[in-house]
Protein backbone atom coordinates (compact mmCIF):
# COMPACT_ATOMS: atom_id res chain seq x y z
CA UNK A 1 0.00 0.00 0.00
CA UNK A 2 1.15 3.50 -1.04
CA UNK A 3 1.83 5.34 2.44
CA UNK A 4 0.67 9.39 2.20
CA UNK A 5 2.15 11.17 4.86
CA UNK A 6 0.07 13.94 5.84
CA UNK A 7 2.06 15.05 9.15
CA UNK A 8 4.63 17.20 8.41
CA UNK A 9 3.90 19.79 11.52
CA UNK A 10 5.00 16.62 13.90
CA UNK A 11 8.40 15.63 10.97
CA UNK A 12 9.99 15.22 8.19
CA UNK A 13 11.76 13.77 5.92
CA UNK A 14 15.43 14.58 5.53
CA UNK A 15 16.19 15.95 2.04
CA UNK A 16 18.32 14.10 0.11
CA UNK A 17 20.44 17.14 -0.50
CA UNK A 18 21.26 17.36 3.13
CA UNK A 19 21.77 13.65 3.93
CA UNK A 20 24.98 14.34 1.40
CA UNK A 21 25.85 17.38 2.99
CA UNK A 22 25.85 16.30 6.09
CA UNK A 23 27.39 12.71 5.22
CA UNK A 24 31.02 13.98 5.05
CA UNK A 25 31.33 15.05 8.45
CA UNK A 26 30.85 11.87 10.20
CA UNK A 27 33.42 10.19 8.55
CA UNK A 28 36.16 12.85 6.29
CA UNK A 29 35.60 15.63 8.41
CA UNK A 30 35.18 14.31 11.80
CA UNK A 31 37.50 16.74 13.52
CA UNK A 32 36.33 18.74 16.46
CA UNK A 33 35.52 22.59 15.74
CA UNK A 34 37.30 23.70 18.69
CA UNK A 35 41.49 21.69 17.48
CA UNK A 36 43.67 24.23 16.68
CA UNK A 37 45.11 21.71 13.49
CA UNK A 38 43.67 22.10 10.05
CA UNK A 39 41.26 19.14 10.57
CA UNK A 40 39.78 21.44 12.97
CA UNK A 41 39.52 24.45 11.05
CA UNK A 42 37.76 22.45 8.55
CA UNK A 43 35.31 21.74 10.42
CA UNK A 44 35.14 25.34 11.97
CA UNK A 45 34.68 26.83 8.47
CA UNK A 46 31.36 24.34 7.59
CA UNK A 47 29.82 25.52 10.85
CA UNK A 48 30.44 29.38 10.53
CA UNK A 49 29.17 28.44 6.65
CA UNK A 50 26.33 26.93 8.25
CA UNK A 51 25.60 29.46 10.73
CA UNK A 52 25.66 32.48 7.77
CA UNK A 53 22.80 30.52 5.90
CA UNK A 54 20.80 30.45 9.06
CA UNK A 55 20.97 34.08 9.71
CA UNK A 56 20.72 35.07 5.75
CA UNK A 57 17.33 32.94 6.00
CA UNK A 58 15.78 35.36 8.62
CA UNK A 59 17.32 38.41 8.00
CA UNK A 60 20.34 38.20 10.96
CA UNK A 61 23.75 38.51 11.55
CA UNK A 62 25.83 35.60 11.72
CA UNK A 63 26.91 36.08 15.51
CA UNK A 64 23.44 36.32 16.54
CA UNK A 65 22.64 32.98 15.50
CA UNK A 66 23.14 30.22 18.27
CA UNK A 67 23.03 26.15 17.21
CA UNK A 68 21.11 24.38 19.76
CA UNK A 69 19.59 21.11 19.87
CA UNK A 70 16.58 21.53 18.35
CA UNK A 71 13.11 23.66 19.23
CA UNK A 72 12.65 22.73 22.36
CA UNK A 73 16.20 23.54 23.12
CA UNK A 74 16.00 27.46 22.01
CA UNK A 75 12.79 28.00 23.35
CA UNK A 76 13.99 26.69 26.81
CA UNK A 77 17.25 28.55 26.22
CA UNK A 78 15.40 32.09 25.22
CA UNK A 79 12.52 31.84 28.37
CA UNK A 80 14.73 30.78 31.02
CA UNK A 81 17.95 32.31 29.77
CA UNK A 82 16.42 35.88 29.90
CA UNK A 83 14.34 35.12 33.11
CA UNK A 84 17.09 34.24 34.55
CA UNK A 85 19.59 36.96 33.30
CA UNK A 86 17.01 39.41 34.86
CA UNK A 87 15.17 37.96 37.89
CA UNK A 88 16.78 40.82 39.68
CA UNK A 89 15.24 43.66 38.44
CA UNK A 90 12.09 42.24 37.15
CA UNK A 91 9.93 38.87 37.68
CA UNK A 92 7.46 38.95 34.96
CA UNK A 93 6.55 37.11 31.65
CA UNK A 94 3.61 37.23 29.35
CA UNK A 95 2.74 34.49 27.00
CA UNK A 96 -0.42 32.70 25.44
CA UNK A 97 -2.43 29.74 26.51
CA UNK A 98 -1.80 28.22 22.57
CA UNK A 99 1.94 27.83 22.93
CA UNK A 100 4.04 24.53 21.96
CA UNK A 101 4.87 22.63 25.09
CA UNK A 102 8.01 23.33 24.70
CA UNK A 103 7.35 27.08 25.90
CA UNK A 104 4.03 26.70 27.94
CA UNK A 105 5.97 23.88 30.47
CA UNK A 106 8.62 26.19 30.84
CA UNK A 107 6.70 29.05 31.89
CA UNK A 108 5.04 26.90 34.44
CA UNK A 109 8.29 25.93 35.72
CA UNK A 110 9.11 29.61 36.12
CA UNK A 111 5.62 30.23 37.52
CA UNK A 112 6.75 27.61 40.64
CA UNK A 113 10.17 29.42 40.52
CA UNK A 114 8.81 32.49 41.83
CA UNK A 115 8.41 34.48 38.36
CA UNK A 116 4.68 35.42 37.34
CA UNK A 117 3.31 34.65 33.95
CA UNK A 118 0.46 35.80 32.02
CA UNK A 119 -1.01 33.12 29.49
CA UNK A 120 -2.93 35.54 27.37
CA UNK A 121 -6.09 33.86 26.01
CA UNK A 122 -6.84 33.63 21.62
CA UNK A 123 -10.05 34.21 19.82
CA UNK A 124 -11.90 31.36 17.89
CA UNK A 125 -9.30 31.64 15.44
CA UNK A 126 -6.54 31.43 17.67
CA UNK A 127 -5.14 34.77 17.00
CA UNK A 128 -3.63 36.24 20.09
CA UNK A 129 -4.54 40.30 20.30
CA UNK A 130 -2.06 42.89 20.15
CA UNK A 131 -4.04 45.18 22.75
CA UNK A 132 -4.34 42.37 25.05
CA UNK A 133 -0.14 42.25 24.70
CA UNK A 134 0.27 45.91 25.38
CA UNK A 135 -2.43 45.96 28.27
CA UNK A 136 -0.83 42.89 29.99
CA UNK A 137 2.75 44.92 30.16
CA UNK A 138 3.97 46.27 33.88
CA UNK A 139 6.93 48.01 34.85
CA UNK A 140 7.96 44.14 36.43
CA UNK A 141 7.46 42.50 32.40
CA UNK A 142 11.04 40.90 31.43
CA UNK A 143 9.80 39.18 28.19
CA UNK A 144 6.88 38.79 25.89
CA UNK A 145 6.82 35.31 24.18
CA UNK A 146 4.38 34.57 21.26
CA UNK A 147 4.72 31.85 18.73
CA UNK A 148 4.76 32.85 15.29
CA UNK A 149 2.56 29.87 13.82
CA UNK A 150 0.40 27.67 15.75
CA UNK A 151 1.28 23.92 15.23
CA UNK A 152 -1.99 22.51 15.89
CA UNK A 153 -4.39 25.02 14.08
CA UNK A 154 -1.95 26.90 11.93
CA UNK A 155 -3.05 30.28 12.69
CA UNK A 156 -0.60 32.62 11.73
CA UNK A 157 0.01 35.64 14.79
CA UNK A 158 0.57 39.25 14.63
CA UNK A 159 3.86 38.32 15.63
CA UNK A 160 5.07 42.15 13.82
CA UNK A 161 2.56 44.22 15.50
CA UNK A 162 3.24 42.56 19.26
CA UNK A 163 7.13 43.20 18.15
CA UNK A 164 5.90 46.93 17.79
CA UNK A 165 4.93 47.37 20.77
CA UNK A 166 7.22 45.10 23.03
CA UNK A 167 10.10 46.99 21.83
CA UNK A 168 8.32 50.55 22.56
CA UNK A 169 7.95 49.22 25.79
CA UNK A 170 11.45 48.31 25.84
CA UNK A 171 10.64 44.68 27.16
CA UNK A 172 12.56 41.32 25.21
CA UNK A 173 10.49 39.64 22.62
CA UNK A 174 10.67 36.06 21.77
CA UNK A 175 8.78 33.96 19.09
CA UNK A 176 9.00 30.30 18.37
CA UNK A 177 9.05 30.55 14.80
CA UNK A 178 9.79 26.55 14.50
CA UNK A 179 6.47 26.11 11.86
CA UNK A 180 7.15 29.04 9.78
CA UNK A 181 11.05 29.41 9.11
CA UNK A 182 11.55 28.66 6.11
CA UNK A 183 7.58 27.88 5.09
CA UNK A 184 6.89 31.59 4.83
CA UNK A 185 9.46 34.53 4.92
CA UNK A 186 10.12 35.41 8.21
CA UNK A 187 12.83 38.87 8.89
CA UNK A 188 13.93 39.45 12.31
CA UNK A 189 14.32 42.96 11.89
CA UNK A 190 10.96 43.30 10.71
CA UNK A 191 9.08 41.55 13.61
CA UNK A 192 10.98 42.80 15.96
CA UNK A 193 11.71 39.99 17.32
CA UNK A 194 15.13 40.02 20.36
CA UNK A 195 14.63 35.87 20.23
CA UNK A 196 13.94 33.33 17.65
CA UNK A 197 13.37 29.64 17.55
CA UNK A 198 13.94 27.87 15.21
CA UNK A 199 14.10 23.72 14.39
CA UNK A 200 15.59 22.10 11.30
CA UNK A 201 13.51 18.74 11.01
CA UNK A 202 10.23 20.42 10.41
CA UNK A 203 11.93 21.83 7.69
CA UNK A 204 13.56 18.81 6.15
CA UNK A 205 16.25 18.82 8.07
CA UNK A 206 18.23 16.33 10.50
CA UNK A 207 16.74 15.93 14.10
CA UNK A 208 19.21 17.09 16.61
CA UNK A 209 19.37 20.57 14.91
CA UNK A 210 17.96 23.79 15.81
CA UNK A 211 18.90 27.26 16.58
CA UNK A 212 18.02 30.27 18.73
CA UNK A 213 18.78 33.59 17.48
CA UNK A 214 19.58 36.47 19.81
CA UNK A 215 19.38 40.27 18.76
CA UNK A 216 23.17 41.99 19.78
CA UNK A 217 22.74 42.85 22.88
CA UNK A 218 20.28 40.32 24.52
CA UNK A 219 21.30 39.34 27.40
CA UNK A 220 20.72 35.95 29.01
CA UNK A 221 22.53 33.24 30.75
CA UNK A 222 23.16 29.78 29.72
CA UNK A 223 21.64 26.56 30.49
CA UNK A 224 24.39 24.26 29.40
CA UNK A 225 28.08 25.12 30.98
CA UNK A 226 31.37 23.60 29.93
CA UNK A 227 33.51 24.67 26.79
CA UNK A 228 33.86 27.77 25.08
CA UNK A 229 31.63 26.95 22.09
CA UNK A 230 29.09 29.18 20.65
CA UNK A 231 31.04 32.58 22.64
CA UNK A 232 30.32 30.37 25.86
CA UNK A 233 26.54 30.88 25.39
CA UNK A 234 25.92 26.94 24.83
CA UNK A 235 28.85 24.29 25.92
CA UNK A 236 29.46 21.21 23.92
CA UNK A 237 31.20 19.84 21.29
CA UNK A 238 29.07 21.28 18.25
CA UNK A 239 27.28 18.56 16.28
CA UNK A 240 28.74 19.10 13.40
CA UNK A 241 27.15 17.36 10.70
CA UNK A 242 23.63 18.25 11.93
CA UNK A 243 24.41 21.64 11.70
CA UNK A 244 26.00 21.29 8.63
CA UNK A 245 22.62 19.60 7.73
CA UNK A 246 20.79 22.98 8.97
CA UNK A 247 22.76 25.02 6.91
CA UNK A 248 21.70 23.40 3.82
CA UNK A 249 18.11 22.91 5.03
CA UNK A 250 17.54 26.38 5.31
CA UNK A 251 19.62 26.86 1.73
CA UNK A 252 16.90 24.64 0.05
CA UNK A 253 14.09 25.98 2.02
CA UNK A 254 15.33 29.68 1.05
CA UNK A 255 15.20 28.76 -3.00
CA UNK A 256 11.80 27.35 -2.99
CA UNK A 257 9.76 29.29 -0.07
CA UNK A 258 7.76 31.40 -2.28
CA UNK A 259 6.77 28.27 -5.03
CA UNK A 260 6.43 25.61 -2.33
CA UNK A 261 3.88 27.98 -0.02
CA UNK A 262 1.92 28.86 -3.55
CA UNK A 263 2.01 24.80 -4.30
CA UNK A 264 0.88 23.74 -0.18
CA UNK A 265 -1.82 26.55 -0.06
CA UNK A 266 -3.57 25.14 -3.20
CA UNK A 267 -3.63 21.36 -1.90
CA UNK A 268 -4.35 22.69 1.33
CA UNK A 269 -7.74 24.52 0.30
CA UNK A 270 -8.68 21.73 -2.06
CA UNK A 271 -8.20 18.99 0.95
CA UNK A 272 -10.34 21.80 3.25
CA UNK A 273 -13.15 22.09 0.63
CA UNK A 274 -13.24 18.83 -0.52
CA UNK A 275 -13.48 17.79 3.34
CA UNK A 276 -16.72 20.74 4.08
CA UNK A 277 -18.44 19.40 0.48
CA UNK A 278 -18.39 15.49 1.25
CA UNK A 279 -18.79 15.68 5.54
CA UNK A 280 -21.22 17.32 6.65
CA UNK A 281 -21.22 18.96 10.70
CA UNK A 282 -17.41 19.69 10.12
CA UNK A 283 -15.99 22.88 11.34
CA UNK A 284 -12.51 23.80 10.09
CA UNK A 285 -10.07 25.12 13.14
CA UNK A 286 -8.07 27.94 13.15
CA UNK A 287 -7.79 31.04 10.97
CA UNK A 288 -9.42 30.53 7.05
CA UNK A 289 -6.87 33.04 5.70
CA UNK A 290 -3.89 33.82 8.17
CA UNK A 291 -2.97 30.31 8.11
CA UNK A 292 -0.18 28.58 7.47
CA UNK A 293 0.47 26.97 3.61
CA UNK A 294 0.37 23.57 4.79
CA UNK A 295 -2.03 22.94 7.38
CA UNK A 296 -5.79 21.79 7.57
CA UNK A 297 -7.41 21.34 11.31
CA UNK A 298 -11.10 19.69 11.40
CA UNK A 299 -12.78 18.91 13.76
CA UNK A 300 -15.73 16.31 12.75
CA UNK A 301 -18.75 16.07 14.81
CA UNK A 302 -19.87 12.97 16.64
CA UNK A 303 -16.79 11.14 16.05
CA UNK A 304 -13.15 10.42 18.47
CA UNK A 305 -9.78 11.84 16.95
CA UNK A 306 -7.63 8.41 17.61
CA UNK A 307 -10.49 5.92 16.00
CA UNK A 308 -10.45 7.95 12.60
CA UNK A 309 -6.69 8.25 12.54
CA UNK A 310 -6.53 4.36 13.59
CA UNK A 311 -8.91 3.91 10.48
CA UNK A 312 -6.92 6.15 8.15
CA UNK A 313 -3.80 4.55 8.96
CA UNK A 314 -5.43 1.43 8.02
CA UNK A 315 -5.53 2.71 4.82
CA UNK A 316 -1.98 3.94 4.78
CA UNK A 317 -2.73 7.62 5.31
CA UNK A 318 -0.85 9.12 8.43
CA UNK A 319 -2.76 11.92 10.09
CA UNK A 320 -2.75 13.49 13.69
CA UNK A 321 -5.44 14.67 16.67
CA UNK A 322 -6.12 16.54 19.30
CA UNK A 323 -8.22 13.90 20.69
CA UNK A 324 -6.92 12.79 24.55
CA UNK A 325 -7.46 9.43 23.42
CA UNK A 326 -4.10 10.01 21.78
CA UNK A 327 -2.35 11.86 24.26
CA UNK A 328 -0.35 10.20 26.91
CA UNK A 329 -2.28 13.11 29.36
CA UNK A 330 -5.71 11.65 28.30
CA UNK A 331 -6.37 15.30 27.89
CA UNK A 332 -7.78 16.90 24.97
CA UNK A 333 -5.71 19.68 23.09
CA UNK A 334 -4.94 22.85 25.09
CA UNK A 335 -5.32 24.67 22.25
CA UNK A 336 -8.41 23.30 20.41
CA UNK A 337 -10.00 24.28 24.11
CA UNK A 338 -8.24 27.29 24.52
CA UNK A 339 -10.49 28.87 20.82
CA UNK A 340 -13.23 27.58 22.74
CA UNK A 341 -14.21 24.49 21.24
CA UNK A 342 -16.49 22.26 23.10
CA UNK A 343 -14.37 19.06 24.83
CA UNK A 344 -16.62 16.60 22.18
CA UNK A 345 -15.42 18.64 19.67
CA UNK A 346 -11.97 18.85 20.65
CA UNK A 347 -12.06 14.87 20.72
CA UNK A 348 -13.11 15.04 16.96
CA UNK A 349 -10.26 16.70 15.54
CA UNK A 350 -7.98 15.71 12.71
CA UNK A 351 -5.08 17.85 11.53
CA UNK A 352 -3.67 17.02 8.13
CA UNK A 353 -0.01 18.60 7.78
CA UNK A 354 0.81 18.79 4.01
CA UNK A 355 4.72 19.16 2.61
CA UNK A 356 6.66 18.87 -0.21
CA UNK A 357 6.28 14.93 -1.81
CA UNK A 358 2.60 15.22 -1.48
CA UNK A 359 0.72 15.76 -4.64
CA UNK A 360 -3.28 16.48 -5.80
CA UNK A 361 -3.55 12.47 -5.71
CA UNK A 362 -2.94 12.08 -1.88
CA UNK A 363 -5.71 15.14 -1.48
CA UNK A 364 -7.80 13.03 -3.63
CA UNK A 365 -7.32 9.89 -1.46
CA UNK A 366 -8.26 11.31 1.80
CA UNK A 367 -11.16 12.44 0.20
CA UNK A 368 -11.67 9.27 -1.16
CA UNK A 369 -11.43 7.80 2.22
CA UNK A 370 -12.33 10.11 5.12
CA UNK A 371 -16.05 10.09 4.39
CA UNK A 372 -16.63 6.42 4.39
CA UNK A 373 -14.93 6.45 7.73
CA UNK A 374 -16.95 8.83 9.23
CA UNK A 375 -19.92 7.45 8.52
CA UNK A 376 -18.85 4.34 9.90
CA UNK A 377 -17.86 5.61 13.24
CA UNK A 378 -20.58 7.57 13.02
CA UNK A 379 -22.62 4.48 12.63
CA UNK A 380 -21.77 3.58 16.07
CA UNK A 381 -21.72 6.71 17.83
CA UNK A 382 -24.23 7.18 20.43
CA UNK A 383 -23.83 11.19 19.86
CA UNK A 384 -24.78 11.13 16.10
CA UNK A 385 -27.81 8.69 17.49
CA UNK A 386 -28.99 11.80 19.17
CA UNK A 387 -28.37 14.08 16.64
CA UNK A 388 -30.56 12.07 14.47
CA UNK B 1 1.65 10.88 20.19
CA UNK B 2 3.14 7.76 22.51
CA UNK B 3 3.36 5.08 20.18
CA UNK B 4 0.05 3.32 21.49
CA UNK B 5 -0.94 1.86 18.46
CA UNK B 6 1.51 -0.66 17.82
CA UNK B 7 0.62 -1.68 21.58
CA UNK B 8 -2.98 -2.88 20.15
CA UNK B 9 -3.16 -6.16 20.32
CA UNK B 10 -3.76 -7.97 16.61
CA UNK B 11 -7.10 -9.25 18.47
CA UNK B 12 -8.00 -5.29 19.62
CA UNK B 13 -7.39 -4.29 15.82
CA UNK B 14 -9.46 -6.94 14.66
CA UNK B 15 -12.67 -6.16 17.49
CA UNK B 16 -11.50 -2.67 15.52
CA UNK B 17 -12.24 -2.81 12.61
CA UNK B 18 -15.00 -5.27 12.69
CA UNK B 19 -16.64 -4.64 15.84
CA UNK B 20 -19.74 -7.32 17.18
CA UNK B 21 -22.88 -6.52 18.00
CA UNK B 22 -23.20 -2.62 16.49
CA UNK B 23 -26.19 -0.93 17.34
CA UNK B 24 -28.78 -0.92 19.56
CA UNK B 25 -31.82 -3.51 20.83
CA UNK B 26 -35.41 -2.64 19.93
CA UNK B 27 -37.30 -2.98 23.46
CA UNK B 28 -34.36 -3.88 25.75
CA UNK B 29 -34.51 -4.91 28.88
CA UNK B 30 -31.52 -2.65 30.04
CA UNK B 31 -30.03 0.33 29.08
CA UNK B 32 -26.22 1.21 30.39
CA UNK B 33 -24.82 4.98 29.70
CA UNK B 34 -21.47 5.80 30.79
CA UNK B 35 -18.67 8.36 30.10
CA UNK B 36 -18.55 11.70 29.23
CA UNK B 37 -16.90 13.55 25.99
CA UNK B 38 -14.62 15.30 28.56
CA UNK B 39 -12.83 12.19 28.91
CA UNK B 40 -12.94 10.97 25.55
CA UNK B 41 -15.59 7.85 25.76
CA UNK B 42 -19.26 7.68 25.82
CA UNK B 43 -20.61 3.71 25.85
CA UNK B 44 -23.85 2.98 25.53
CA UNK B 45 -24.77 -1.22 26.31
CA UNK B 46 -28.22 -2.51 25.51
CA UNK B 47 -29.56 -5.80 26.75
CA UNK B 48 -32.34 -8.50 26.37
CA UNK B 49 -32.84 -10.89 28.99
CA UNK B 50 -34.77 -13.90 28.74
CA UNK B 51 -35.18 -15.64 31.90
CA UNK B 52 -32.65 -14.29 34.04
CA UNK B 53 -30.24 -15.38 30.47
CA UNK B 54 -28.21 -12.03 28.60
CA UNK B 55 -29.80 -13.40 25.10
CA UNK B 56 -28.38 -10.80 23.26
CA UNK B 57 -26.47 -7.36 24.29
CA UNK B 58 -25.55 -4.59 21.32
CA UNK B 59 -23.52 -1.38 21.40
CA UNK B 60 -22.70 2.44 20.30
CA UNK B 61 -19.69 3.78 21.39
CA UNK B 62 -17.64 7.27 20.70
CA UNK B 63 -14.33 6.37 21.21
CA UNK B 64 -10.47 5.24 20.58
CA UNK B 65 -9.50 2.29 19.37
CA UNK B 66 -9.93 0.40 22.44
CA UNK B 67 -13.27 1.68 23.42
CA UNK B 68 -14.36 0.48 20.46
CA UNK B 69 -12.96 -2.68 20.51
CA UNK B 70 -14.05 -3.33 24.52
CA UNK B 71 -17.11 -2.52 23.93
CA UNK B 72 -17.42 -4.69 20.92
CA UNK B 73 -15.67 -7.65 23.60
CA UNK B 74 -17.87 -7.12 26.48
CA UNK B 75 -20.85 -7.37 24.23
CA UNK B 76 -19.47 -11.29 22.99
CA UNK B 77 -18.86 -12.20 26.37
CA UNK B 78 -22.07 -11.30 27.93
CA UNK B 79 -24.42 -12.92 25.56
CA UNK B 80 -25.45 -16.07 26.87
CA UNK B 81 -24.60 -15.49 31.03
CA UNK B 82 -26.78 -15.28 33.41
CA UNK B 83 -27.48 -11.99 35.00
CA UNK B 84 -25.68 -13.27 38.32
CA UNK B 85 -22.40 -14.55 35.95
CA UNK B 86 -22.31 -11.16 34.28
CA UNK B 87 -22.28 -9.02 37.51
CA UNK B 88 -19.05 -10.96 37.94
CA UNK B 89 -17.68 -10.00 34.91
CA UNK B 90 -14.64 -7.74 35.35
CA UNK B 91 -12.99 -5.29 33.14
CA UNK B 92 -10.02 -7.78 33.46
CA UNK B 93 -11.57 -10.51 32.01
CA UNK B 94 -12.16 -8.12 29.09
CA UNK B 95 -8.59 -6.84 28.75
CA UNK B 96 -7.75 -10.89 28.84
CA UNK B 97 -10.14 -11.63 25.91
CA UNK B 98 -8.36 -9.27 23.96
CA UNK B 99 -4.82 -10.16 24.87
CA UNK B 100 -3.81 -7.29 26.40
CA UNK B 101 -4.31 -3.43 26.37
CA UNK B 102 -1.72 -0.17 26.64
CA UNK B 103 -1.48 0.64 30.46
CA UNK B 104 -3.07 4.21 29.00
CA UNK B 105 -6.21 2.55 27.89
CA UNK B 106 -7.13 0.52 30.72
CA UNK B 107 -9.49 3.10 31.57
CA UNK B 108 -11.32 1.99 28.61
CA UNK B 109 -11.99 -1.29 29.94
CA UNK B 110 -13.13 0.00 33.08
CA UNK B 111 -15.62 1.61 31.12
CA UNK B 112 -16.71 -1.13 29.39
CA UNK B 113 -17.13 -3.00 32.57
CA UNK B 114 -19.36 -0.19 34.53
CA UNK B 115 -21.52 0.06 31.12
CA UNK B 116 -22.67 -3.52 31.81
CA UNK B 117 -23.34 -3.27 35.42
CA UNK B 118 -25.22 -0.38 34.37
CA UNK B 119 -27.09 -1.53 31.60
CA UNK B 120 -28.12 -4.99 34.28
CA UNK B 121 -28.58 -2.22 37.36
CA UNK B 122 -31.39 -0.51 34.84
CA UNK B 123 -32.50 -3.98 34.02
CA UNK B 124 -33.03 -4.99 37.82
CA UNK B 125 -34.48 -1.82 38.49
CA UNK B 126 -37.14 -2.08 35.63
CA UNK B 127 -38.04 -5.81 36.94
CA UNK B 128 -38.86 -4.41 40.54
CA UNK B 129 -40.86 -1.99 38.96
CA UNK B 130 -42.84 -4.88 37.19
CA UNK B 131 -43.74 -6.84 40.55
Amino acid sequence: MRRIYLDHAATTATHPEVVKAMLPFFTDVFSNPSSIHSYGREAKGAVEEARTKVAELIGARSEEIIFTSGGTEADNFALKGVAYANEHKRNHIITTSIEHHAVLEVCKFLGRKGFRITYLPVDKYGLVDPDDVKKAITDKTILISVMHANNEVGTVEPVEEIGKIAREARVYFHTDAVQTVGHIPVNVRQLKVDLLSISGHKLYGPKGAGALYVRKGTRLVSLIHGGAQEKRRRAGTENVPAIVGLGRTVELAGQEIGKEAERLTYLRDRLIKGLVEKIDHIHLNGHPAKRLPNNVNVSIDFVEGESMLLNLDLEGICASTGSACSSASLEPSHVLLALGLPAEQAQGSLRFTLGRENTEADVERVLEVLPGIVAKLRAMSPLWKTQK
Amino acid sequence: MPDIWSLYSEKVMEHFKNPRNVGEIENPDGVGHVGNPICGDIMELYIKVKDDIIVDAKFRTFGCGAAIATSSMVTEIVKGKSIEEALKISNKAVVEALDGLPAVKMHCSVLAEEALKSAIEDYLERKKLKK
